[in-house]
């Protein structure tokens, strides 16, 4: 049914359709909503004999996912920013063990300074850590990408994260499909999991694993999330024969056609984007968008194949990698290896700063005359931070960077001075 | 302020539009300045920038007005709502509001009509029903169905009497 809903709660709904046995989380904003409103559907009865989990924190949080995965249940939690660095140990333990967990990341910035607002840095942080990493779009993105995500876990025996930006999608009032119960269930069937822990039939799973074979070990996690590349989107086409959209797979295309440029980026600001991509196309520019759904795995093969004739890449980014620049950027550098194609990185959005149409117009229109520096900050005021950086090679009791940066702020924003 | 941006983009959605609702939290507490955002149209909203030059503007706390700078991008064209039992004039806006159409503005007792429907400070529901009739954008009976959404029951229908109340007082004036 068509409903005018807010995103957390599209998402709840969506993990309820699955019928997930365990839920367990430990609040964070801004992915709150969404356990919230699972907590009620338990509460209320209407989710059978899942148990919903109070923990004590994030790195219990996930811990309690991983016994209930391994003891056959289909788990889901949810985090974000420090939650999800708190968990940190979890997150790379789950992968390793190869257990079929879905957890939600409501993309928030890390501190300090402390930050409830979106970027990628949290997610950012754990890419390598061998889960699958889905970025959401929209709010129905969000929704199917979920019901995707504990078919794709259960194929491949291992974790998923779906992405979705704080606040912009998780607290964002947006028509969403929700789905009928009866698709649900012809889309995913029950959960077969590849081992289990059981008394009556006792293994150990976790066990040591020394030189003589970690490097296998590991290898075979590198090859498990290479063969997502494969299985995404074959669950991306069974999904849109049930449901009839197509939502998810490795990435979308938009008005690529005859594009000369090509701006590649992930989750919700990709709307804005095409916004601004659909006027610059008025005034003929060749200008075309990529949205990475899946970054983890990363389609090197796909990328590559989609920009081969591409003259110029912006690579749209609301993370950094502090002493290096783009991790997007650089990870599309990668697929691009041998194409003969400029690759500009640009950083955006860092926590919660709004990215504009009229700031993209311009960026475009610059790196189409050749004039962006590599790596270029969007909106970034340089004023204040060339009059910080003075201020701090100026005396050695400067004091911290963050509070100097809002005392001048501050007064202007107010419009007091 | 981020309950009113939802019901109405409830509202848009049972007549069929495209809406799309969204806050901006300045910070995690009752009682801070809080903005949200509402945006109709007919076809799907890709759009995720804030609203910076708004077609109307819904002021819950007149309180703000001489503390942050509301008015910034509000179109001349647009629309332009405070809750206030006084009028622009008292509010010291009497020359700003000149330029706008003189339908397009009003002040509306929002939080009076709510203490004396629902019993609360909470002047949403009446800001709604007067958004409504100022804009003509959405019809009051899809805003009192919107709200009954969101608080079934008794207190719905006091909301819904009270958005129903603001719209009648400007429609009569």
């Amino acid at each position: 049914m068509l409903e005018q809903i807010e995103g957390s709660h599209a998402v709840a709904k969506a993990i309820a359709l699955c019928h997930p046995e365990v839920v367990c989380a430990y609040p964070i904003t801004p992915q709150t909503h969404i356990v919230e409103r699972l907590n009620e559907f338990v509460a209320m009865g209407e989710l059978g004999n899942c148990q919903y989990i109070n923990v004590e924190s994030e790195f219990g949080a996930l811990s309690v996912a991983i016994g209930a995965s391994a003891a056959g249940a289909r788990t889901y939690t949810a985090t974000a920013s420090q939650g999800l660095l708190f968990m940190a140990e979890a997150v790379y333990n789950a992968a390793g063990l190869g257990l079929p967990i879905v957890m939600t990341i409501g993309n928030r910035a890390i501190g300090a300074p402390i930050n409830i607002w979106n970027d990628h840095g949290d997610s950012m942080a754990l890419r390598d850590a061998g889960w699958i990493q889905l970025h959401a779009e929209t709010n129905q993105e969000a929704a199917d990408l979920h019901i995707q995500a504990f078919k794709l876990a259960e194929r491949l025996s291992a974790p998923v994260m779906v992405c979705m930006d704080g606040f912009i999608l998780t607290h964002a009032y947006e028509q969403v499909e929700i789905p009928d119960q009866a698709q649900v269930d012809a889309f995913l069937p029950p959960f077969q999991p590849r081992q289990v822990l059981d008394p009556s039939a006792p293994y150990s799973i976790g066990a040591m694993v020394g030189p003589e074979a970690f490097m296998e070990v590991r290898y075979l996690a590198h090859d498990k999330l290479l063969q997502a590349l494969s299985v995404i989107p074959e669950i991306q086409r069974e999904f849109e024969d049930i449901f009839g959209r197509d939502s998810g797979g490795l990435f979308h295309g938009y008005r690529m056609e005859d594009a000369e440029t090509v701006v590649v980026t992930m989750g919700s600001v990709a709307g804005t984007v095409k916004d601004t991509v659909d006027e610059l196309r008025e005034d003929g520019a060749r200008i075309g968008v990529i949205t990475l759904c899946s970054y983890r795995p990363f389609p090197l093969d796909g990328l590559r194949h989609a920009m081969r004739r591409t003259s110029r890449v912006i690579v749209l980014e609301k993370s950094l990698a502090l002493g290096f620049g783009g991790v997007l950027a650089s990870d599309v550098r990668m697929a691009l290896q041998g194409v003969d194609t400029h690759v500009h990185t640009v950083i955006a959005g860092l926590g919660g700063r709004p990215i504009t149409r009229e700031s993209l117009t311009r960026l475009f229109r610059r790196a189409e005359r050749g004039e962006l520096k590599d790596p270029h900050f969007l909106d970034l005021d340089l004023d204040i931070v060339r009059r910080e950086i003075d201020n701090q090679r100026g005396q050695i009791a400067a004091g911290p960077i963050a509070e100097n940066i809002l005392r001048e702020i501050g007064p202007r924003a107010s419009k007091a001075g | 302020m981020v309950s009113a941006a939802e019901i109405l983009s409830v509202a848009a959605f049972l007549e069929g539009y495209c809406a799309q609702a969204f806050p901006s939290f300045g910070s995690e507490r009752m009682g801070a300045p809080v903005v949200a955002f509402c945006r109709l149209d007919n076809k799907e909203i890709r759009l995720r920038e804030p609203v910076m030059t708004p077609d109307a503007l819904v002021v819950q706390d007149p309180t703000l007005l001489h503390q942050v700078d509301l008015f910034k991008g509000l179109d001349t064209r647009g629309y332009l709502l405070i809750n206030s039992r006084r009028g622009y004039r008292d509010l010291g806006l009497g020359d700003y509001v000149k330029r706008f159409p003189p339908h397009h503005i009003s002040t509306v007792a929002a939080t009076e009509w709510a203490l004396e429907y629902v019993g609360r400070p909470l002047p949403n529901a009446a800001l709604l029903g007067a958004f409504a009739a100022v804009t003509r954008r959405v019809k009051l009976e899809s805003v009192t169905a919107a709200i009954r959404r969101k608080f079934p029951g008794k207190i719905g229908d006091a909301n819904a009497a009270a958005a129903a109340k603001a719209y009648d007082s400007i429609r009569t004036n």
